[in-house]
């Protein structure tokens, strides 16, 4: 039987805001455990929330960028259970009437092309702290230990509806939101750190059935990589169980990442009673139509905004996506363009040899070390046809190691290098002349009907030459003398 | 003057005596102490006094109002509920799960009444968690009421009316949820306001139930009253349902000057259910004879009807345990308070350490409150109540488009014996009858002393107005007062006076 895959994610952004979502606590990552917290994130009797409206302005920055409803009242709500990294007994989220309601993600699915995911909502709330368990123990005692650092950090949960049918648009539809929550400035999308984190609702059933199959969610994955794992497994496990003869149970199961599985967290007859109620310590939040316009004036270019500009320049779908999703890459593009380069072979360049030199910096978020203008410039003289393609590859090496600095490096280096092609025609006939005299073998076997000798003859002329000759000259004289 | 006109001395006076330079603040905070320890013991008032610490504070005051810096409240003694956080001073709740609980801050009323310059003399002891109406639910033992000991002197701040109705102090503070201020004001025949919800900050007020906590003061006086309002009543950022509006002055309108009728103009609405059917007696009648002093001091009367009023106590009992189910989540025995001696996982940790922390009360409305925000009850209990609330809030606005301060008994009877209703919540419940609704509303309202029952016992007057319409609440009962001396009788204890 053939199956459909179905997924609906639910992602945590943490906001960027500088401090917590109901203290003045700081929201810095890495400190010393409980340093960051204040009476309020370690709920001392007596203490109250109030809202941070950095929280929720970036929660409106969301609502417009993915075109849903920023409800005017919205109301916080106390999720009530135990657990020793939650202080309160409680988490304060939003529940029936979340800030943000509806709008969608466009992603262009490697097997679908264009889709809009829906959105379902984006509800403000708060983390919980860290239970840590190792390296506390004393004297054979296991002891735990809790650091409220993270406690009470905002996040905005970001619930999709179950709109994407495969790992790779999953992954395609939160790479596609992480690009978002990034140039919309709320979300530093570090995930190493768990600034971005995924829940995932995974079902199938068979292909052309339109009732949606029994669900299982698989919580905190949080890599792409993971998320792709944890839903390949969970599809696999739930396809096989069926064709067992098996039954779906809707449960909750965790990832285990060094197994590659999922397993079985708690089943849904087992799912807590959070007792959810309006939270009486804060009012609803209400938000002036005013402050919404207002946000919505300073709101930046948005990606696919950006992706549809590209395809407007003349760049394939997959060079228009994969450019705009990156905050680094389009930069260089929009420089490249700007300094008068080809729109497709920017995006070539930029796709091809800068994502490379890229992806061989180390750390997390490499620096680029050749900008947009110098690449233009670059790309510019191999239009013109002053170097081949070939020689703008070792110009762009050099360029990247520093050879040379400034908005003109490429023209330094060509210089510096002699790199300059050889497009004098009389000169070229000389060295195809010498080639022709030292090669008569080969030569011979052309005249014989073997085309490839003639690759070869060509070869030789550009190795004379360093490569500078234009291939193009190069062509036509050899073809010219040979016949003659 | 003598000790014992010091001690039932009004606010007024006092900060005249000290500002005069006839007493200082250590005088006066000596005499406190002493009668504290005279009385404490039979009466069972407080639960931590820290004399050292009050009278480093008096010194601190006699140096400010020597520097011309003090106010109307420098150098006056005062207690707070054990409720209240107070930095340095341990904060218990009347509980077992916080007997030795520190804090490191201090509540926003308790921050205010010391920038004042009042002298903090010691914490009061309570229901526990201010849960109860007669407290006598504290882990350290049951309150007495001053003027029969083995009565209750009311709840859940049972400790601070007893000390300002034994004369032990002038001033204290309470929190009111269902009348936890106005119920033992009445009990103890002293004053005690419930201010308007919002204009007095709850944080540092440990929560019952916070949409329908109130901290307020009690004193002798409404005018005293209204000089612990006036340092009481602000705006805190730290507490999102704190009101911000301009300061008032709440003695100004009782400063004025009228005459023989000065409460010409004011409507009092008597609502037909404060009068029917449950109440004593001795407390309806007077009641009624204080309806006719109001009438003599130029009061119109008129009829009411609130019949969504006798929802209040189900409705109340459906909202406060669901908040308090969540508020006091919070004590897990993880991070302070009590934590059982031995467990053997997590979930055995939490479950010894609630059994053991808690005591019946608490643990009854965690249990009422779980329940009913259950899933499938929500709607059918926490849901509806909320609905019923908001038709108990309209009535009253409606209420208030008739009249301008509505009148009744603040319980349906004076103080009762230790023990009586501690093994029937539904009979103590009860007694907050007609109190509730103003925490439902959020509406302010005052208990004053209105007379007594041929045993000896007070009883207390209602009085409710508009939201943020103190002023006028405290005006009647100022006028009230300066035409009746009930709120000068003092109970036979040593040191006072006969009635």
């Amino acid at each position: 039987m053939k199956w459909e895959v179905v997924i609906g994610l639910e992602t945590h952004a943490q906001l960027s805001t500088a401090s917590k979502i109901f203290s003045g606590a700081p929201t810095a990552f890495g400190a010393a455990p409980n340093t960051q917290a204040s009476a309020v994130d370690i709920a001392l009797p007596g203490v109250l929330p109030v809202l941070n409206m950095g929280a929720v302005e970036r929660a409106i920055r969301f609502g417009l960028a993915v075109g849903g409803t920023i409800n005017q009242r919205s109301v916080f709500a106390r999720k009530n259970y135990f657990y020793p990294d939650l202080p309160k007994g409680y988490q304060i989220s939003q529940y029936e009437i979340p800030v943000v309601q509806g709008g969608a993600v466009r992603i262009v699915s490697p097997t679908r092309g264009e889709v809009d995911v829906r959105l379902t909502r984006a509800h403000l709330e708060e983390d919980a702290g860290k239970s840590l368990h190792e390296g506390l123990g004393i004297a054979n005692r296991e002891l735990s230990g809790i650091d409220l650092n993270r406690a009470g950090t905002p996040l905005l949960e970001i619930v999709s509806e179950p709109d994407m049918r495969s790992p790779d648009e999953a992954v395609t539809y939160v790479r596609t939101l992480h690009t978002l929550v990034k140039r919309i400035a709320i979300c530093d999308g570090n995930m190493q750190e768990g600034s971005f984190r995924f829940d995932a609702n995974v079902s199938v059933r068979p292909a052309g059935e339109s009732k949606l199959g029994t669900r299982c969610e698989i919580k905190n994955l949080n890599s792409f990589r993971f998320l792709h794992q944890a839903i390949e497994f969970e599809v696999r496990r739930q396809i096989e169980l069926i064709e067992d003869g098996g039954t779906i149970v809707q449960e909750t199961r965790l990832y285990d990442a060094e197994r590659n599985e999922t397993r079985s967290m708690r089943r849904k007859e087992d799912a807590q009673d959070y007792r959810y109620f309006p939270d009486p310590d804060l009012p609803p939040l209400v938000i002036d139509p005013a402050w919404i316009d207002r946000v919505r004036a300073a709101l930046p270019e948005l990606p696919e905004a950006v992706r549809q500009r590209y395809v407007g320049c003349g760049l394939s779908p997959a060079d228009a996506a994969s450019i705009s999703a990156s905050d680094t890459m389009s930069s260089v593009f929009e420089g490249a363009l700007g300094a008068g380069a080809n729109a497709r072979t920017a995006a070539n360049w930029v796709r091809g040899e800068f994502a490379a030199a890229l992806n061989r910096q180390e750390g997390d978020e490499p620096e680029p070390r050749v900008t947009g203008e110098q690449l233009g410039r670059l790309i510019r003289r191999i239009d013109e046809g002053s170097i081949s393609n070939k020689i703008a590859k070792e110009v762009f090496d050099a360029m990247w190691a520093g050879e040379a600095k400034g908005p003109n490096a490429a023209d330094a280096i060509i210089e510096k290098r002699g790199l300059k092609q050889i497009s004098d025609a009389a000169a070229i006939e000389k060295i195809v002349d010498e080639v022709i005299v030292a090669n008569a073998a080969t030569v011979a076997e052309y005249r014989a009907g073997k085309e490839k000798a003639f690759n070869a003859l060509v070869g030789k002329v550009m190795a004379a030459t360093q490569g500078k000759a234009n291939p193009a000259q190069v062509n036509a004289i050899l073809k010219k003398k040979l016949a003659g | 003057m003598s000790q014992e006109a010091l001690s039932a001395a009004s606010l007024a006076e006092l900060a005249r005596e000290l500002a005069a330079k006839r007493i200082s603040s250590l005088e006066l905070t000596r005499g406190v102490l002493e009668r504290l320890d005279a009385l404490n013991p039979a009466l069972n008032a407080f639960v931590t006094v820290d004399p050292e610490r009050a009278l480093a504070e008096a010194r601190a005051a006699d140096a400010r109002i020597a520097a011309g810096a003090g106010g109307p409240l420098t150098g006056i003694p005062v207690a707070h509920k054990d409720v209240l956080m107070t930095a340095g001073l341990r904060t218990t709740c009347g509980s077992r799960m916080l007997a030795d609980f520190v804090a490191p801050y201090s509540a926003f009323v308790v921050e205010r009444l010391a920038q004042a310059g009042m002298v903090l003399v010691g914490k009061t002891n309570l229901d526990e968690f201010a849960m109860g109406s007669s407290s006598e639910t504290s882990h350290f033992g049951p309150v007495k009421n001053p003027w029969d000991l083995a009565c209750v002197p009311g709840g859940s701040s049972g400790g601070s009316a007893a000390a300002v109705a034994a004369r032990i102090i002038p001033a204290a503070t309470g929190t009111d949820t269902g009348g936890s201020i106005r119920q033992p004001a009445a009990l103890t025949g002293v004053c005690g306001l419930k201010p308007t919800y919002g204009l007095c900050s709850r944080y540092g007020l440990v929560a019952f139930a916070s949409s329908l906590d109130h901290p307020g003061p009690f004193a002798r006086s409404a005018w005293d009253c209204a000089l612990l309002l006036n340092a009481m009543a602000a705006h805190d950022a730290r507490d999102s349902t704190s009101i911000l509006r301009e300061p008032e002055d709440y003695t100004r309108l009782l400063a004025e000057a009228r005459g023989a009728r000065p409460l010409s103009g004011v409507r009092i609405g008597l609502p037909r259910e404060y009068f029917g059917e449950g109440v004593d007696v001795e407390v309806a009648a007077a009641i009624d004879a204080a309806v006719a002093e109001l009438r003599r001091l130029g009061a119109a009367t008129v009829e009411l009807e609130l019949p969504a009023v006798k929802h209040s106590v189900p409705v109340y009992y459906v909202i406060a345990p669901a908040e308090a189910s969540s508020n006091l989540s919070r004590f897990d025995g993880v991070r302070y308070g009590h934590r059982a001696a031995s467990y053997a996982d997590l979930t055995d940790m939490y479950r010894k350490t609630r059994a053991e922390g808690f005591g019946a009360e608490v643990k009854r409305r965690i249990l009422v409150g779980t329940y009913v925000l259950s899933h499938g009850y929500y709607d059918a209990y926490y849901l509806k109540a909320q609905q019923v609330r908001r038709l108990i809030a309209e009535e009253f606005a409606r209420g208030f488009e008739r009249c301008d301060v509505v009148l009744g008994p603040v319980a349906p009877t004076a103080a009762f014996k230790l023990g009586a209703k501690v093994d029937d919540p539904v009979q103590m419940y009860l007694n907050d009858i007609f109190t509730i609704a103003a925490n439902l509303t959020g509406v302010p309202a005052l208990s004053v002393p209105c007379g007594f029952t041929r045993a000896g016992l007070p009883i207390g007057l209602h009085l409710q107005a508009q939201h943020f319409a103190e002023a006028r609440l405290l005006d009647v009962a100022h006028r009230y007062q300066q035409a009746t001396d009930w709120h000068t009788r003092m109970p036979a204890l040593p040191g006072c006076r006969a009635p």
